[in-house]
């Protein structure tokens, strides 16, 4: 496939002075980091450092206390933004896959564009079967997702929010469900997707995933980015103590 | 497992049949021979019981359907984002469903007009037709009810997942939220019908001819006391044959529901 855009300093996601409080817990301290387009980069950090809900944060699906986030020049903390429009370019994969139950791998996938695109149906449903075959499930089309296993499930989800032919991808914590094994086709599929080009906001403890396939790494602890670097600097040569602390734990 | 359950329902209608011919047995026993037999009385008259326990049924469906709809509505209302109509529907629901059949019933018979006139159309309201909207509203509350809680039983992620793929509320509601509701409604609203059909013959104080009314006309037609058991025993049997198999059905929707989650 065609690298479809190349990295350039224009930043596609500016977020800036962020806070993020629910009731009394603050969960997002005054963040601020910048992704350029075409660019993949990790988010890495303890549990309940505010990393899945930063990603929430970008495509509007939790709104921010203050600050601003900017995707694609539209500010998302804008009281007229047209969610909607927004998420249109925004695709989101979860942990738990979230696949709608009661259709079949390839309805999950044509589902938006049908209805929400009111695309024309025959392009829809090519396209779907292609973006199964890109995830590597050809033959599963007519699956239920409780028949799929977890890395096919997850796969589907990827194939689901690539229809809607999104500039931004938001992964978090996709491989937290998995074993080892269904886990490694979840990555090469998003390895692919990064090589494509698409640009990747990834929550993940994989850090051996991380290192080959991000750019740049940021560290959050306690709702703020204690660190960011490009992944060798990072993992070779963090320059905070909790950056250590962290890393020996994990690697 | 299936055999199991057909034995223990075989059992359970085996053991009506004989309280019937037991009790018919014995009111043929203690009847002057002057007198026909509680056997022949039961000939006569049961038709008649057996087309006011029809009734009964009728009237049941039809609030059912009635309730369904409205409750549905209200139910979905419960949760509408718009506040006012979240509290409207909210008490509607437990006003109705806190109150008694009864009452209800009897509300509904001294409220309502026995006929509307709107403009030059005059719709009349007969005493069936009160019968129907009074059991409709408790059924409608315990609907609404169903299907408030099978709705905030789907997972947040269902709803998380649909809004990222820009699906709006209306089109999350629909096309991915209720569908999944269905099979966690049909138990319970299954188990409702019963539960309505059993109790359907709370009608029989609005005066039409349900079960109950042509049960206590056919006792005092013939003016036998003995008469009494096997008659209520007979309408009582009806109502087990139509309810029994919907209880059994219930149950291994539930079972079945269980295990795939």
């Amino acid at each position: 496939m065609l690298s479809m855009t190349t990295v350039s300093n224009e930043p596609i996601i500016e977020v800036r002075d962020v806070v993020k409080r629910f009731g009394e817990v603050e969960v997002l301290k005054s963040l601020s980091m910048s992704i350029a387009r075409g660019e993949a980069v990790c988010i890495v950090g303890p549990s309940g450092s505010g990393k899945s809900t930063l990603l929430r944060c970008i495509n509007g699906l939790i709104p921010i206390t203050s600050g601003s986030i900017r995707v694609q020049g539209r500010e998302v903390n804008d009281p007229k933004l047209d969610v909607l429009a927004l998420r249109r370019k925004v695709g989101m994969v979860f942990q738990q896959y979230n696949l709608f139950p009661h259709k079949t791998a390839i309805e999950n996938i044509a589902m938006a564009p049908l209805i929400v695109l009111k695309q024309d149906r025959t392009e829809v449903i090519e396209r779907a079967h292609r973006l199964l075959a890109k995830v590597r499930l050809t033959g599963k089309e007519n699956a239920y997702p409780g028949e799929l296993s977890g890395g096919q499930q997850q796969r589907v989800a990827i194939a689901r929010s690539l229809a809607m032919n999104p500039d931004i991808m938001l992964f978090d914590e996709v491989t937290a469900a998995l074993d080892p094994e269904t886990k490694k086709e979840v990555l090469v599929t998003i390895r692919e997707l990064v090589d494509d080009g698409m640009t990747c906001v990834l929550v993940t403890h994989e850090m051996r995933f991380a290192r080959e396939v991000a750019r740049r790494i940021y560290f959050t602890d306690g709702g703020v980015i204690v660190e960011d670097g490009p992944p060798d600097l990072f993992f070779d040569h963090p320059r905070k103590a909790r950056t250590r602390e962290f890393l020996e734990q994990v690697l | 497992m299936q055999s199991g359950l057909s034995r223990i329902s075989l059992a359970g209608v085996l053991f009506g049949v004989m309280a019937l011919l037991l009790t018919l047995a014995h009111s043929a026993l203690a009847s002057a021979s002057t007198e026909s037999s509680a056997f022949e009385e039961l000939v006569r008259w049961g038709p008649l019981i057996f087309k006011g326990f029809l009734f009964n049924l009728l009237v049941a469906t039809l609030a059912m359907a009635l309730g369904t709809l409205a409750g549905a509505f209200l139910g979905i209302g419960q949760l509408s984002p718009a506040r006012p109509v979240a509290l409207g529907c909210d008490w509607t629901t437990q006003f109705f469903r806190n109150a008694p059949w009864l009452v209800v019933l009897f509300y509904c018979i001294f409220l309502i007009p026995y006929e509307v006139h709107l403009g030059s159309v005059t719709i009349p309201f007969p005493a069936w037709m009160k019968a129907v909207i009074g059991l409709a509203l408790p059924v409608m509350a315990n609907v609404s009810e169903i299907v408030r809680g099978a709705v905030v039983s789907i997972p947040t992620g269902q709803w998380e997942s649909a809004a990222s793929l820009c699906f709006n509320r209306r089109q999350t509601l629909w096309r991915i939220i209720l569908p999944q509701c269905i099979k966690r409604m049909l138990p319970p609203w299954m188990n409702l019908y019963a539960i309505l059909t059993t109790a359907s013959p709370l009608i029989s104080i609005v005066g039409v001819q349900d079960g109950m009314t042509q049960t206590r006309a056919a006792l005092t037609a013939t003016n036998r006391p003995d008469l009494m058991l096997p008659f209520y025993l007979y309408l009582l049997l009806l109502f087990f044959l139509y309810c029994y198999p919907i209880a059994r059905a219930t149950r291994a929707l539930e079972a079945r529901f269980a295990v795939k989650g």
